[in-house]
């Protein structure tokens, strides 16, 4: 029998953070582009993309990300895809995020007002010329607090991981309270690292948003 | 290599799915209500109460909002027996969704309350309401109609949330689809017909909710909300 000393388990769990870290960049960085590829297709006006993309974002937005895991993992498995945990976490936190993102961005852009379409199509621009010089830089300005705080829910959606035997945080823990029984101290500790990474977000979003509130923009 | 889908493989399983569906639909039902109910008292009591209370329920808030849930869930399920408190896996996820909609919604709520005139509520003092009858009418309902859509999507991010109970053993629908998995090894369909269960709850529980606004905010029908 080992003894697990305070350190220990620390170490453990800090080891164990570098995962729940780069499964939230690799979800936020793929979901971020997907999301943004999809958001511009939405707005592009064919309702052939448009009401494909709706229900995309509808069906991510009204089902469990738990079941989004088992359906990547388990799913691909029985459709004969090999799939490995950190292949079907990434693919279904990936799908979730661009879902959400696109949402949001989708009302960044529509919060920009009508008027300057109309303006831009007057003075001769055309769609994508509108979008990328008159009404991108101005939603990128909205977007950005919002976006910051969803990358919280992305890096409490790594959690669910854990679930498909993918070792992060979460994982970690619950391995250590199988060797240690200590499960008041190890699952108050994870939260806390979960704390740590999340608070630090939610507070600079909160900042931005003050920030746009201040210049009049909200 | 294909495999061909084969979901009559679930038909036996009826009662399973069904069980697991009235788990979630009750463990919602009464979380949604208490939830709510504890998310007006934090918010009164942060908004009202002195400044240790306030800072302490922004300590709560802010805890919850920034870990997971299923973090929470297994602290209160595994982590509170070791204190001496004993709980049952329903309790837990009770008492774990419960709190985590309260956070959300107090802070929802309190943006709602916030963006009350104060001469709103002094007007009413004036006119001879009691305080409690001006809290009510005043601040309370038109704030709880101001902020009814985001809090309309919070119930439903908790309900599709409380998938994550089945992991301390609570029979609910998700817990189903993996107990059926394990019989037939029909992963993918059972996951799949229990996914589109989800989808088909929250749209039921967002029509539901607007059902229920336009009645509890009949007054303001006609305004331009």
């Amino acid at each position: 029998m080992i003894d697990f000393t305070l350190w220990d388990i620390v170490r453990n769990l800090l080891l164990a953070a570098r995962w729940t870290v780069v499964l939230s960049l690799i979800a936020f960085v793929g979901g971020a582009t997907l999301g943004f590829v999809l958001t511009v297709l939405r707005l592009s006006g064919t309702k052939w993309l448009r009401y494909p993309i709706n229900i995309y974002v509808d069906i991510f937005q009204g089902t469990p990300l738990l079941m989004q895991m088992f359906l990547a993992f388990f799913g691909a498995a029985a459709l004969g895809f090999n799939v490995s945990a950190w292949a079907a976490a990434s693919v279904a936190l990936i799908l979730f995020t661009s879902a959400f993102l696109c949402d949001i961005w989708r009302g960044c852009v529509e919060a920009v007002p009508k008027g300057q379409w109309q303006a831009s199509r007057v003075l001769g621009m055309n769609y994508l010329e509108t979008m990328r010089h008159v009404i991108l830089p101005q939603a990128l300005r909205l977007s950005v607090p919002p976006t910051v705080g969803f990358s919280v829910q992305v890096i409490k959606g790594t959690a669910l991981a854990s679930v498909i035997g993918f070792v992060e945080l979460t994982r970690a823990g619950t391995m250590l309270n199988n060797a240690t029984f200590a499960p008041f101290t190890i699952f108050a500790l994870v939260a806390l690292f979960y704390f740590a990474l999340c608070y630090p977000l939610s507070c600079y979003s909160r900042h931005l948003e003050r920030q746009l509130y201040d210049a009049g923009l909200r | 290599m294909g495999i061909s889908l084969d979901f009559m493989a679930l038909s036996p399983y009826l009662g399973e799915l069904l069980r697991g569906l009235f788990t979630t639909v009750v463990l919602t039902m009464v979380t949604t209500l208490a939830g709510l109910m504890l998310a007006i008292v934090v918010a009164y009591l942060r908004l009202n109460a002195a400044a240790w209370v306030g800072m302490a329920l922004g300590g709560y808030v802010e805890l919850i909002r920034n870990t997971p849930f299923i973090v929470q869930l297994f602290f209160i399920f595994f982590g509170l027996p070791a204190l001496g408190i004993r709980i049952d896996a329903i309790t837990a996820a009770f008492l774990a969704m419960t709190l985590n909609l309260a956070a959300y919604s107090a802070e929802i709520l309190r943006a709602g309350i916030e963006s009350t005139a104060r001469g709103q509520l002094e007007a009413a003092r004036a006119l001879g309401m009691s305080s409690l009858q001006s809290y009510r009418h005043v601040v309370l309902i038109p704030a709880f109609s101001r902020i009814y859509p985001a809090l309309i999507s919070q119930c439903i991010i908790v309900m599709l949330g409380s998938a994550v109970v089945s992991q301390i053993s609570v029979y609910d629908l998700t817990y189903a689809a993996n107990f059926i998995q394990s019989r037939n090894f029909r992963s993918f369909e059972a996951y799949l017909l229990v996914t589109l269960i989800y989808l088909l709850l929250a749209i039921g529980m967002r029509q539901t909710f607007l059902l229920a606004g336009r009645r509890l905010f009949a007054y303001r029908q006609g305004e331009h909300a």
